[in-house]
């Protein structure tokens, strides 16, 4: 069930794109056509599956504060997360340059689909950014951790196959000259984050452990619930 | 300018306003978009990431006739990840608050395309002290578009800037509030920092019509 759960918000709710704004730069470079969309998006969800378990392990057995006591007493006191970033960052250009080197070898129809895609990613946020929600979102254990790494690639694989398809047919609209290109797609992306902010509604259930993870966009709502609150306090007084 | 050539102003300059990186060359999106809710964390993101920058760029100058060109990108993410995790203990340390509200946005900086773009554009075949120029004016046009989404974000979104309530008081009904004014919390979610960066394209596009796609 938390599986599922997990998969549907990471996909949704937590959209890389709309909600985080990750992996923005490929996102906006790489839309103008469905087919090369549809090439990046799953190199993204096939290398977020690898990299975010593989994360997982490190920060458990390696970075976390007290994560190396497996290897005895005397190392239990030992808090490696400083390294965090070097060590993610390291283990996402190797697993690159690894899948990219075992695709070429295995699989060449593959290859040649996601090949030239694979090096991109190396510094593509969205990746990292997988790695570094994981770590402070807490996930528990190995098997959410790759669910999420799944749900985040399929999120971003369904933005940017979206943006794309309206790319190529807004190409046909009459769009203010100044607009053109970056600007509508900007906006365009403005609109399709709002839409999206409507799944947020989706998991609120009563269980305590879908109100722990509040999203920041449901913080922020909490906020102006809270400022809106105090306005009609005020207004009641006003009135009294 | 005594201190600087025409040239190398023009190297901190360009970026500013016609080669911006976020405008134009559309590099650096993602943390550009996330952390602008408020005035003082894009600030701050704007200074560490010049400090990032202006640094790396130097360090790989330096680098550039000794690196082999096929482990290029690894040797960059080295460098960038080694300058941000001093500035991340920096803000732990100094502005623990603040490093809260930018979470994972300062580890990625390390993936900030505007630094990888600079390096390989520019670090990798250029002298260090054009190379710092380069990274600062970069790093400086990237905050003066922070600067501006985030002033408009909290302005508009709050009612606060900097924390300080520049539009009167919402619960008191003074200043503005008192004539009916309210503050937009839509401001406040994601998808307008989206649409605030779509319409300073649109703008700046406007003014320079040399800059329009087709």
């Amino acid at each position: 069930m938390e599986h599922i759960e997990l998969f549907f918000k990471s996909i949704f709710i937590d959209n890389m794109v709309f909600a985080t704004f990750l992996g923005m730069c490929s996102y906006l470079a790489v839309s103008k056509k469905v087919s090369t969309a549809v090439g990046l998006g799953a190199a993204v969800i096939f290398v977020l599956a690898i990299t975010v378990p593989l994360n997982w392990l490190l920060d458990q057995y390696l970075l976390q504060p007290g994560a190396l006591s497996w290897l005895g007493e005397e190392y239990a006191s030992y808090d490696l997360s400083f390294l965090s970033f070097i060590m993610f960052i390291a283990t996402i250009a190797t697993m690159v340059q690894l899948v990219e080197i075992v695709v070429e070898k295995f699989s060449p129809s593959l290859y040649n689909s996601l090949g030239i895609f694979l090096p991109l990613i190396a510094v593509n946020c969205a990746i990292l950014g997988g790695s570094l929600f994981m770590q402070s979102r807490e996930i528990p254990t190995l098997g959410l951790a790759t669910t999420y790494g799944v749900g985040s690639g399929i999120g971003w694989f369904l933005a940017i196959l979206a943006i794309a398809a309206i790319r190529e047919k807004i190409r046909y609209s009459n769009v203010p000259p100044a607009l053109r290109g970056l600007g509508i797609t900007f906006i365009i992306t403005g609109l399709m984050a709002i839409g999206f902010m409507s799944f947020g509604g989706m998991l609120t259930g009563g269980d305590d452990e879908a109100k722990e993870e509040v999203t920041t966009t449901t913080v922020e709502a909490e906020k102006k619930i809270e400022e809106t609150k105090a306005l009609a306090d005020n207004t009641i007084k006003v009135i009294e | 300018m005594g201190l600087l050539s025409k040239k190398d102003a023009k190297l901190i300059t360009d970026p500013l306003a016609d080669n911006n990186p976020i405008t134009i060359q559309v590099l650096g999106i993602c943390s550009a978009l996330a952390i602008t809710a408020e005035l003082k964390a894009s600030i701050v993101m704007a200074v560490s990431v010049m400090a990032v920058l202006a640094i790396g760029n130097v360090v790989i100058s330096l680098m550039r006739n000794i690196i082999p060109s096929k482990i290029r990108i690894i040797v960059q993410l080295v460098v960038v990840a080694a300058l941000v995790i001093i500035v991340d203990q920096v803000l732990k340390a100094f502005a623990y608050e603040l490093s809260k509200t930018l979470s994972v946005f300062v580890g990625l900086i390390i993936t900030n395309c505007i630094i990888m773009g600079r390096f390989e554009a520019f670090a990798l075949a250029n002298k260090p002290w054009q190379s710092f120029l380069d990274g600062i004016g970069n790093a400086a046009g990237y905050g003066l578009i922070l600067i501006i989404v985030g002033f408009f974000r909290e302005l508009l979104g709050s009612g606060t800037l900097l924390g300080f309530k520049v539009l009167g008081d919402p619960i008191e009904k003074t200043g503005l509030y008192a004539i009916g004014y309210e503050n937009n919390g839509f401001m406040l979610l994601s998808p307008m920092a989206l649409i605030v960066v779509g319409i300073i394209i649109w703008i700046q596009r406007s003014r320079n019509k040399a800059l329009i796609e087709d």
